[in-house]
């Protein structure tokens, strides 16, 4: 026998197993913290950074008697437009917009997009620029003797205001984003209603049989359901079997019902509604459980039918959790991306959805385009979708929080 | 009425309330309506699931008939290049549809007039067209998916899925259950306020946006460590550590949700016997909320296989058969998201085999989610 009593020994390496584990246990923790961490260092680390470009025409040389391109008229501006372009082009832009009256910027702006027109051939993280800027020069003087370097944040107010376009200098999320509101509005006036009556149903007037029993397993089991089974029923039901109500062309709204086809935005509203309404279900019928039936006594007490107990005591009492509910469901709505992608939302649209019945694109559709294509530039303006598409959600979830706290009452 | 209108006093039969029942037939209809989107589910994918095996596609085999053909006779000679015409297939030539019985270089050996056509006379160069049905046998055990020349085996599709839920399911468990017992163990009720939120930010980011992480911080991370040559650009492991990070959240919480419920006498009573902290967690606190961990675990599992956009986006396009996590293959949800991204058109094959992908994906996730449900009924301990 040792000197150390052996109970002792024992205890003392039971306690070294403990503290060993408990580290492993913590540092699993700080793993998910750090994999969050680096999920968003890498997102806005492609955002921002240094962009090489290559310009078509040395600005300097659009000098009109050694007055720089900045400083030019309107007219001038113009006539270099007019003696860079192609003559189709230039009547296009006429068309579209006479140039008397466009403003000097606008011309300025136009100038530079179509006869400097700058082309990125290299872009670098922000890591890269911010810390190995000596490499980025000697990449540079190398690679591409001819650019210059400019620093770009693709996240910025033109950015946000743009429409889509082939070019990631010019390509904007305006369409996608309207194309997100849109479906998403369609989404709520279609699940949020019907939702908020099926677990009304459930709660307050479905008695205990078996029907009510496969309603509600049914209802669980919807919400385990894989988000593009929705997009394929939505493509066999909204777009294809629905189409002349889809399309807009049974309401005489289409002009040419072969080109939006059914694959519009009332479709994907429509589709990620019935996506969703099991979670709103879910989530109302919590809130709905949580009124003490004391107030439902009360009411029927003084006289009131059951729907007028609903309506006046039991919703008012629930509606703070049934909303932060649908938001929740709407912030999962907004970054769906496989169903949509199913029923066939177009990926290049350069117009404003104009109501339910257009074509459209959304953001997350927008990302994983974007995301797809080889050009690192695409990369960097997928990562400034993404940052849009998060700040939209940070608001959703921000008004949930605010809406629960704001109504929330504990009995 | 005519009571009241005998002896003045207001009648205590119960009056029918029209406004009320209609309000609640309205509200059963709400009901009701999350049942239609099963039946419609169901019927949608097994009805077009049907038609994918049962419509015969000719598809032009670019063989002409090398000789002239008889009204009789079981021998036919076909001409060189084209398709290659394997025993069992069933060929159109004519109006006449014959089944190949044997092969030997350009010599076929048929049965004349099948499925119901009549033997006839053929003329030398007449186009020879296959038959593309795909059989229920052949979609299930075939390995190789290959819509152009007919070839519909889903194994490639599902070794892929299993494969990244697998690699998923080996991050998320490990990971996740260590996080709920250090949430629910050891954490003070201050660190847990700070944690869980934390947590349910990971949960409520976008799936497009973890494809993006995977294709660009993930594939990149594993090829500097593993060898640009051993890793592709594309790759299932990438994919499956990134749907990983995508449920583990979900396990975390659940699990977390599962050790909670156990009461604290089982803990105090394990500490009053001179268990160490480490000691009651694995050997108390685990065991009785096992029910609830599995469900979590088998819910997870469900959530990784129907994952779309991390492999849509990082585990590669087109169908391989490859156990290797550093190689590219597609999923059942990346084939589904990528031949339908372009213009499908309707009744085509292509369609079809979304459904009939979709059927086998729905019954899959069903399958755990039903066996989720039966574990937490069976094996609940219920305390108190």
């Amino acid at each position: 026998m040792n000197d150390i009593d052996p109970f002792e020994g024992n205890t003392r390496r039971r306690r070294r197993q403990g503290i060993a584990w408990r580290f492993v246990f913590q540092a699993s923790t700080i793993v998910g913290i750090i994999l969050l961490a680096a999920l968003l260092y890498n997102v806005i680390n492609e955002s921002f950074g240094l962009a090489a470009l290559e310009l078509e025409i040395d600005p300097a040389s659009l000098a009109v008697d050694g007055v720089a391109l900045e400083e030019l008229s309107q007219e001038q501006l113009e006539k270099i437009f007019q003696a860079n372009v192609s003559t189709g082009l230039y009547r296009r832009y006429a068309t579209e917009k006479p140039f008397t009256e466009r403003t000097r910027e606008e011309v300025y702006d136009l100038v530079q997009e179509r006869v400097v027109e700058p082309q990125v051939v290299k872009t670098w993280t922000l890591f890269e620029t911010l810390f190995e800027r000596d490499a980025i020069d000697a990449e540079l003087a190398e690679k591409y003797p001819g650019a210059h370097l400019q620093f770009f944040s693709w996240l910025n107010p033109e950015f946000v205001q743009r429409p889509q376009s082939s070019e990631p200098l010019r390509a904007g999320v305006r369409t996608a984003i309207l194309g997100s509101l849109w479906v998403i509005a369609i989404t709520v006036i279609f699940a949020f209603p019907i939702a908020t009556g099926a677990a009304i149903y459930l709660e307050e007037y479905a008695p205990d049989t078996r029907l009510t029993r496969l309603i509600q397993t049914n209802i669980n089991s919807l919400a385990g359901v894989p988000s593009i089974i929705y997009g394929i029923l939505g493509l066999a039901i909204f777009v294809r079997f629905l189409q002349p109500i889809t399309s807009g062309a049974a309401f005489g709204l289409v002009d040419d019902p072969t080109t939006a086809n059914g694959r519009t935005i009332i479709a994907a509203g429509l589709t990620l509604g019935l996506l969703i309404m099991p979670i709103i279900i879910i989530n109302a019928q919590e809130a709905i459980k949580a009124v003490p039936n004391s107030l439902r006594n009360a009411s029927y007490g003084l006289g009131a039918t059951q729907w007028e107990t609903i309506w006046s005591h039991v919703l008012p009492n629930s509606i703070a959790g049934i909303l932060t509910g649908t938001i929740l469901a709407v912030s999962r709505a907004v970054g769906e991306t496989a169903p949509l992608v199913v029923i066939g939302a177009s990926t290049f649209i350069t117009f404003d959805p104009e109501g339910p019945f257009s074509k459209f694109t959304t953001l997350p559709i927008q990302i994983f385009q974007w995301t797809s294509r080889p050009q690192a530039e695409f990369r960097n303006i997928a990562a400034a979708a993404i940052i849009a598409l998060l700040l939209l959600l940070l608001t959703l979830n921000a008004a949930a929080v605010l809406l629960r706290n704001r109504y929330s009452h504990r009995y | 009425m005519t009571t009241e209108a005998l002896d003045g006093a207001p009648s205590l039969a119960k009056r029918p309330r029209i406004r009320e029942a209609g309000i609640q037939g309205f509200l059963f209809l709400c009901g009701a309506l999350s049942v239609l989107t099963t039946v419609g589910i169901l019927i949608v994918l097994g009805t077009e699931s049907v038609s994918f095996f049962t419509t015969q596609q000719w598809e032009n085999s670019n063989k002409p008939l090398a000789q002239e053909l008889e009204a009789v006779g079981a021998s036919i000679l076909v001409g060189e290049g084209g398709a290659t015409l394997r025993v069992g297939d069933i060929i159109r030539v004519g109006d006449e549809v014959m089944e190949v019985v044997t092969v030997d270089g350009q010599t076929l050996t048929v049965v004349r007039g099948v499925q119901g056509t009549e033997p006839s006379a053929h003329e030398t160069d007449l186009e020879i067209f296959r038959s593309n049905r795909v059989t229920l046998g052949e979609f299930l055990t075939g390995t190789e998916w290959n819509p152009q020349i007919g070839r519909f085996g889903i194994l490639p599709l599902v070794t892929a899925t299993l494969m990244t839920s697998m690699v998923a399911m080996m991050v998320a468990l490990p990971l996740g259950l260590s996080i709920a017992i250090y949430l629910s163990e050891y954490a003070s009720s201050r660190a847990r306020s700070i944690l869980k939120p934390i947590l349910e930010v990971l949960a409520g980011i976008p799936t497009v946006v973890y494809g993006y992480f995977a294709l660009t911080f993930m594939t990149p991370l594993l090829r500097s460590v593993f060898g640009n040559d051993t890793v592709e650009i594309y790759n299932t492991g990438s994919a499956g550590i990134v749907i990983g990070i995508l449920i583990l959240p979900l396990v975390g919480s659940m699990s977390e949700d599962a050790l909670g419920a156990v009461p604290r006498t089982l803990r105090e009573a394990s500490y009053a016997l001179g268990a160490t902290r480490l000691e009651t967690a694995v050997r108390v606190v685990v065991p009785a909320a096992i029910s609830g961990l599995a469900a979590a675990f088998i819910l997870a599992a469900s959530r990784a296989i129907g994952e779309t956009m991390i492999v849509a986006i990082a585990a590669g396009a087109g169908p391989a058969l490859t156990a290797n996590p550093f190689q590219a293959a597609e999923t059942m949800t990346g084939h589904i998201v990528r031949i339908s991204g372009g213009d499908l058109s309707y009744d085509s094959i292509d369609y079809n085999s979304l459904f009939a992908i979709g059927l086998v994906l729905f019954f899959m996730t069903l399958f755990l989610n039903i066996i989720s449900q039966r574990v937490v009924r069976k094996f609940r301990e219920v305390y108190e």
